[in-house]
């Protein structure tokens, strides 16, 4: 089965919220909270919408909250496509 | 009692994508008026439009800003950034509880709205943008003004069709009053899609015409009702005294007098409530009708409607007695960005001393007994103007502005 990698998960937040001044550096994005990089809650649940959609996984508003940073956000569309 | 005076000016219109270009487009008698282009309206009975061309919202904003905004937005936060620099104003060096923002707003985001909706039936409910909870909604100028430039103080939003625009002044003015020295203040308009044009379609007031010279004719015998159109101004409203010590670079003027009415309900026969809101605000400026030196008609373009105002206006000041114009003949109505952009180009009247012209009206109809400025700029002494403004629905509101000796 072919994952999500944290490059792909921001590539998506980008196309639904915008954002592309902090390309380059992905390795240290991976664990800085989403509010650092400057996306809210409902930049979250844009970009959790597109997940949904493109991976077919099915992401609840509270499993998204928990997920604060961009590796995390990626580890559970990850558990969720190897759960099926 | 304190002042409240303009002392920025942020304008985006159809006929200028900034203060200086649209001054120059209006003493010039350049509409922008055209057959609509943003959609195809070939299957309307309404083809024109005063449209923006040359806006780049991505060479403007943020690309944050970008997936949560409609196109009036756009335009008003790229409105709100002239005016703030024009005013000198650097947010981030005043106390942000003494900045607010109260725009106007007619109808919101509806090209957001429509690209949502069509998701929604086309395609299902998990393809509707999370951003349009607040996307399409009246508050969101003020919203997204107040969050680009940490805006706040007391803010709102003044929802009166073509009138609100002066009722955000007015609001603006009394939360000067009520201790936030500044206010963002105007509004930008604009829903010249598919979904917003059959929105306007029964108020029976929308041109029918084909013709770019002949679709918006206020107060003429063709007249034939009203082109929309898009865009506005920002004006930074701010009390004189706290103005004057930031050390603000300029001052356009100052709003001397606000009030608004309501129209009689429908079919009971009462008078209009315009000769009522212009005469209140007479009386709130405390000037008699023969200080004012010009007035910036509504122009509906709907026969009844002009004689309407021709009346108010003939009522409070005599039958030809004071100049009269329209510059909105060369952008269409912009709904409540339409106001402010009067309250500009007013403002600039009195700076430079000339009233701007109505373009395209040649004969008044009959019983319209006005003193128009028709065709080109008329150079005239300038101390005191009128705005007037009357929304769809009954809402009637008038703003006198006036010189301020340095």
């Amino acid at each position: 089965m072919r994952l999500l990698t944290v490059t792909e998960l921001l590539q998506v937040v980008r196309e639904c919220a915008g954002g592309d001044d902090h390309r380059g550096a992905e390795a240290d994005l991976a664990d800085t909270p989403f509010e650092e990089l400057g996306y809210d809650s409902l930049a979250l649940l844009e970009t959790a919408g597109r997940l949904e959609r493109e991976y077919h996984v099915k992401l609840t508003d509270e499993m998204v909250g928990e997920a604060r940073t961009p590796q995390r956000l990626a580890d559970l569309v990850n558990g969720e496509l190897q759960r099926r | 009692m304190t002042a409240t005076v303009i002392t920025g000016l942020g304008v985006l219109a159809p006929n200028g994508l900034d203060t200086a270009d649209y001054w120059s487009s209006v003493l010039a008698g350049r509409s922008a008026i055209r057959r609509l282009s943003h959609f195809d309206p070939s299957r309307y009975p309404a083809v024109l439009a005063g449209e923006i061309h040359g806006f780049d919202a991505a060479a403007r904003l943020p690309s944050r800003l970008l997936p949560q905004t409609d196109r009036m937005t756009r335009l008003a936060l790229v409105a709100a950034d002239a005016a703030l620099a024009d005013a000198g104003v650097v947010p981030a060096e005043l106390p942000e509880y003494g900045m607010g923002v109260v725009t106007a707003s007619a109808s919101g985001g509806f090209e957001f709205g429509q690209n949502e909706l069509q998701n929604l039936w086309s395609r299902g409910g998990e393809h509707v943008s999370a951003y349009q909870s607040f996307a399409w909604f009246y508050a969101v100028n003020t919203g997204q003004i107040s969050i680009r430039h940490g805006l706040r103080g007391h803010s709102g939003v003044l929802v009166g069709e073509q009138a609100g625009g002066l009722d955000a002044l007015g609001q603006a003015r009394r939360q000067n009053r009520n201790g936030t020295p500044l206010v963002v203040t105007g509004g930008v308009d604009g829903s010249l899609c598919p979904w917003g044009w059959v929105a306007q379609l029964p108020s029976g007031r929308l041109s029918h015409s084909t013709d770019p010279a002949a679709g918006f004719l206020p107060f003429d015998e063709r007249a034939c009702g009203h082109v929309p159109g898009e865009g506005g101004a920002i004006l930074i409203a701010e009390e004189l005294t706290a103005a004057r010590r930031r050390g603000a670079r300029q001052v356009y003027g100052e709003v001397a007098g606000y009030a608004s009415t309501f129209d009689p309900a429908p079919g009971t026969g009462g008078e209009p409530g315009l000769r009522r809101a212009i005469t209140l605000a007479l009386a709130d400026a405390d000037l008699t009708a023969d200080a004012v030196d010009v007035v910036f008609a509504d122009a509906a373009g709907v026969a009844e409607l002009d004689l309407a105002e021709a009346e108010a206006i003939d009522a409070v000041f005599g039958p030809g007695a004071v100049p009269v114009t329209a510059p909105k003949t060369m952008t269409g109505r912009l709904y409540s960005g339409g106001a402010p952009l009067d309250l500009a180009t007013a403002l600039l009247a009195l700076r430079h001393g000339v009233i701007p012209p109505t373009v395209n009206v040649r004969t008044p109809a009959p019983g319209i007994d006005l003193d128009l400025v028709l065709a080109q700029p008329r150079p005239a002494t300038l101390r005191t103007a009128l705005v007037l403004a009357r929304g769809y629905g009954g809402f009637n509101s008038a703003v006198l502005l006036r010189t301020v000796d340095h």
